[in-house]
C-alpha cells in the first residue's frame, strides 16, 4: 500500500493540460507542406509511393492514402515536398483531405471539421464508441487505447471505448476492411442505437491504405453507410485522434 | 538426406538447394530433433516445390532442403503424426496448395473462415459453451474464441482466426515496400522492416553500413523495451491493479515519444530503409537516449517492486496459465513465451550477431505460469536497457560512415532467408527470385504462429476468467499469424 502510495506521489501529475494546443516534437510528420512552383514535374515522387498517394500537374498529395513515410521528400530532388509537425489531421469529407500547394496549415485546419447543429446538440457532453478493428495491423489500436492513458485521458472529455455497440453512440473503424471482417463490422454497425455516428481511423481505413491492392478486402460498407469523419494517419497520433473527436462534437 | 546449410542473412542460389523426395524428406524430419523455421510451397512451372528450413540453435546455422511435388500427386504422408511440431505448418501448406497431409491429426483451416465449420465439442450434462469475437470487449484485432467449460473451469479452448487475412504474402510479391512490411503487424514495427530489409539486400548483395546496422539494432531493442513496458501494464490492468496499468503506460510513452524524436514516428516508421536507415542518432540525441533510458529504468524497478509486493496481485499471477516446457518444446513455442517455459532460445545470441555477441544477458529462470511471463518481460526490459547503452557507445567508432547506400538490383535465382528476433521472438522471412530477377515467393512466419496453440494449452484446467490474464501474457499477433 505505501509503495503504491509513493508510486504514485513519484509519478506526479502526467496529464497533458491544454489537449487542443499540445506541443509534439518537431520530428513529427503531420501535415504535409507543397511547393508547386519549385517541382519539376520529374514524377519520382509519384512512382515511388507506395500508396498512390501523390499526382502531378498541379502537385497533390491524397491524405486517405498517404502514410506520411516521407519516401517522397526523402527522394525529391527540388524540396517541393516537406511534411509540417502540424497534427490536426481529420476533417469530415474525402475532398478535404487532398493537399495541394495552396494549403496552409491554418486554412486546413479551419475548414476540416464543420459543426453540425445535430452533432453537438446530441453529443456536446460525452460520445462512447465502439472500435472495430477490420484488419488494422494493431499500429491504430495501440494508439487509440494510448487515447484513454493517464498522459491524454481523453475520458476526461466524454470521450471512451466502450465494450457493446449497445452502449456505443458510433463505431470507429481501423484497418482496410478485410472480407472476413466485412460481416462482422456490419452486425457491429446495426446493432448501435439511432443516432450513431461512423469515424475512419488510419490510413488502411481510408483508402485501404498499403493493402489497397489486396484481394481479400471487401469495402462495401463504407459505400452503404454515411460516414461522419476521416482521420488519416499511419498510425493516427492519439492527439490527432482526440482533437479531431473535439472538434466534431463541440462548438468552436 | 541431402541439405544444405546456411547462416542467417545469407543468399544462396535457388539451384544450389538439394532436392529430394517427398518420402526421404518426411523420413528424416520425423526423426530428426532440429526446429523447422520455415515449411512452404512455392509454384515451380506446373508443379509444387516444397521449402522446409530447420534451425540448428547450437550451431546457428540453417539447414535447407526442398522437394518437388508434381501437379498428380495431391497428398503425401504427414509429418504431423510422428513430430508435433509441424501441426501448423503442415496446415497451411494444405491450405494454400491443397497437398494433403494424410494422418495429421487435426487438419482444420489455417486462415479461412468456413461458415459452416464445425468447433471441436464436448458432451455432457454440466458443460457449457462460450463464444467470444470475432469483435472484443477491449481495442484489440479481431479473432473468435470457443470455450469448452464445466462452470468456470475451461477443458479446451479453441482459437479461431483468420479475421485480418490481407494476403500480405502475395502482395509483397506485387508491390514490395518497407512501408507495406511495417504495416503487416503494427505493433513489431522495426522487427518486420528490418527482417524485410535484411532479405531484399541480402538478394540485391548490398551491404550496408556498420553504421546503419547499430541504429537498426537500437530501434529492434526501444520497440521491445516499449512493448515489454505497455504489456505489464496490460496484465496488471486485466487483474485490475490500475495503479500499475496507468503507471507503466506512463513509462512507455516516454519510450515511444523517445522513438518519435528519432524517427518522427511513435513506432518507429520510416526508421528502417533498403539500404539502411534514414535517420542518424549523434552524439546530442544518444545522450538524451540514455537519460531517458535511466529514468525509464528507475521507474519500472520501482513499478515492478510495488507490484509484486502485493498479495492480490501474486495471487492471481502465481500458478495461473502454465505451460509446461515438454509440451512447449513438442508444440515449436519459440521467443519470450518460449523463455518464459524454459526453452532458452533466443535469435539474437543463437545466430551469431556481430553487434550482439557481447551483450551476454543472464540466463532466466523459468516458472512456466503468468507470473514467469510477467518476470520475463520484466528482464528483459533491463536487459535490453543495457545492449541500446552498449549499442551507443560502439555506433561512436561508427561516426563517419554513411547511413544510407543505393540499393543493388535483385539477384536472379536466388533465396535468402533472415531470423530477426522480434520482441515476440523468432520472425523469420524467406524469400525467392526468379529468372527474370523478380521477386517470385514471400513467405512470413511470425512467432505467433507457433505460440497460439500454447495459449489454447496454457488455459486447460483454469477459470475462465483468467482468459484476459493468460491472453495478455502471451499477447500473441492477430496479423502477424493471418498476414
Amino acid at each position: 500500500m505505501l509503495d503504491t502510495l509513493k508510486m504514485k506521489l513519484y509519478q506526479k501529475k502526467q496529464y497533458i493540460k491544454d489537449i487542443k494546443n499540445a506541443p509534439i516534437k518537431d520530428q513529427f510528420r503531420g501535415l504535409p507542406v507543397l511547393d508547386d512552383r519549385k517541382c519539376s514535374n520529374c514524377g519520382v515522387c509519384a512512382k515511388i509511393c507506395p500508396t498512390g498517394a501523390i499526382s502531378l500537374n498541379p502537385l497533390k498529395i491524397d491524405l486517405a492514402k498517404c502514410t506520411l513515410c516521407a519516401k517522397c521528400k526523402n527522394l525529391c530532388q527540388c524540396a517541393a515536398i516537406d511534411f509540417s509537425s502540424c497534427y490536426k489531421l481529420g476533417v469530415d469529407s474525402p475532398q478535404k483531405l487532398i493537399v495541394t500547394s495552396k494549403t496552409t496549415i491554418e486554412n486546413y485546419k479551419k475548414r476540416a471539421i464543420e459543426v453540425r447543429k445535430e452533432i453537438y446538440s446530441i453529443f456536446n457532453r460525452s460520445i462512447k464508441f465502439r472500435q472495430v478493428s477490420a484488419g488494422g495491423c494493431n499500429g491504430c489500436e495501440m494508439e487509440l487505447n494510448a487515447a484513454s492513458n493517464a498522459n491524454f485521458d481523453m475520458g476526461r472529455f466524454g470521450i471512451d471505448f466502450v465494450a457493446s455497440p449497445r452502449h456505443a453512440d458510433g463505431i470507429v473503424i481501423t484497418g482496410p476492411i478485410t472480407k472476413a471482417m466485412a460481416g462482422a463490422l456490419e452486425d457491429c454497425y446495426k446493432a448501435t442505437p439511432d443516432p450513431k455516428v461512423v469515424v475512419l481511423v488510419g490510413a488502411c481505413a481510408l483508402s485501404g491504405g498499403v493493402f489497397q491492392e489486396s484481394d481479400e478486402l471487401n469495402r462495401e460498407f463504407l459505400d452503404k453507410y454515411r460516414i461522419d469523419l476521416y482521420i488519416p494517419g499511419c498510425p493516427v497520433h492519439p492527439l490527432t485522434f482526440i482533437n479531431a473527436i473535439l472538434d466534431f462534437i463541440r462548438k468552436k | 538426406m541431402d541439405s544444405c546449410i546456411i547462416k542467417n542473412n545469407k543468399r544462396i542460389n535457388l539451384l544450389d538447394i538439394p532436392t529430394v523426395e517427398i518420402e526421404k524428406l518426411r523420413a528424416y524430419l520425423s526423426a530428426t530433433n532440429l526446429r523447422p523455421i520455415a515449411f512452404f510451397g512455392s509454384d515451380w512451372g506446373s508443379a509444387t516445390k516444397l521449402f522446409v528450413a530447420l534451425a540448428d540453435d547450437e550451431k546457428g546455422e540453417v539447414i535447407l532442403s526442398s522437394s518437388l511435388i508434381d501437379k498428380e500427386v495431391k497428398a503425401y504422408e504427414s509429418i504431423t503424426k510422428d513430430n508435433y511440431q509441424y501441426h501448423m505448418f503442415e496446415r497451411e501448406f494444405y491450405e494454400q496448395f491443397g497437398i494433403e497431409p494424410i494422418g495429421h491429426p487435426w487438419l482444420k483451416p489455417v486462415r479461412k473462415n468456413l461458415d459452416n465449420y464445425e468447433f471441436f465439442s464436448m458432451e455432457g450434462e454440466e458443460l457449457h459453451e462460450v463464444a467470444v469475437g470475432p469483435i472484443h470487449a477491449g481495442v484489440i484485432e479481431p479473432g473468435h474464441f470457443r470455450f469448452s467449460c464445466q462452470g468456470e473451469k475451461v477443458y479446451n479452448l479453441e482459437i479461431m482466426l483468420g479475421y485480418q487475412h490481407r494476403n500480405c504474402e502475395s502482395l509483397m510479391i506485387k508491390r514490395p515496400s518497407v512501408q507495406l512490411a511495417e504495416s503487416i503487424c503494427g505493433d513489431s514495427v522495426i522487427a518486420y522492416g528490418l527482417c524485410y530489409c535484411q532479405v531484399i539486400e541480402e538478394l540485391s548483395g548490398t551491404k550496408i553500413t556498420n553504421k546503419a546496422k547499430i541504429i537498426r539494432r537500437i530501434g529492434l531493442e526501444m520497440e521491445r523495451i516499449a512493448i515489454h513496458i505497455g504489456d505489464l501494464g496490460a496484465i496488471l490492468g486485466d487483474i485490475a491493479y490500475l495503479m500499475g496499468k496507468e503507471v507503466f503506460a506512463v513509462v512507455r510513452t516516454l519510450v515511444i515519444n523517445t522513438m518519435l524524436e528519432i524517427s518522427g514516428s511513435r513506432f518507429g516508421r520510416g526508421l528502417i530503409v533498403e539500404g539502411g536507415v534514414n535517420f542518424d542518432i549523434n552524439r546530442e540525441l544518444s545522450k538524451k537516449i540514455v537519460n531517458t533510458l535511466d529514468n525509464v529504468k528507475r521507474a519500472v524497478e520501482n513499478m515492478t517492486k510495488a507490484a509484486l509486493k502485493s498479495s492480490t496481485v501474486m495471487s492471481r499471477l502465481e500458478k495461473t496459465g502454465s505451460l509446461n516446457k515438454e509440451t512447449a518444446q513438442e508444440i515449436n513455442i519459440v521467443g519470450l513465451i518460449g523463455r518464459s517455459c524454459g526453452i532458452e532460445l533466443d535469435s539474437r545470441f543463437d545466430f551469431l550477431d556481430e553487434f550482439y555477441c557481447d551483450c551476454k544477458i543472464k540466463p532466466f529462470k523459468a516458472t512456466n505460469d503468468a507470473y514467469s511471463r510477467f518476470r520475463i518481460r520484466y528482464k528483459e526490459i533491463i536487459d535490453s536497457i543495457s545492449i541500446i547503452k552498449k549499442l551507443l557507445k560502439k555506433l561512436e567508432q561508427f561516426e563517419n560512415e554513411e547511413t544510407k547506400v543505393e540499393l543493388n538490383p535483385l539477384i536472379p535465382n536466388s533465396f535468402a532467408l533472415s531470423i530477426v528476433e522480434s520482441w515476440r521472438g523468432e520472425l523469420v522471412q524467406a524469400a525467392t527470385t526468379n529468372d527474370k530477377a523478380e521477386l517470385s515467393r514471400y513467405k512470413i512466419k511470425d512467432p505467433s504462429f507457433n505460440n497460439w496453440f500454447g495459449l489454447a494449452l496454457a488455459l486447460r484446467n483454469n477459470g475462465i476468467s483468467d482468459f484476459p490474464l493468460c491472453n495478455k501474457g502471451f499477447d500473441l499477433s492477430y496479423c502477424g499469424f493471418d498476414l
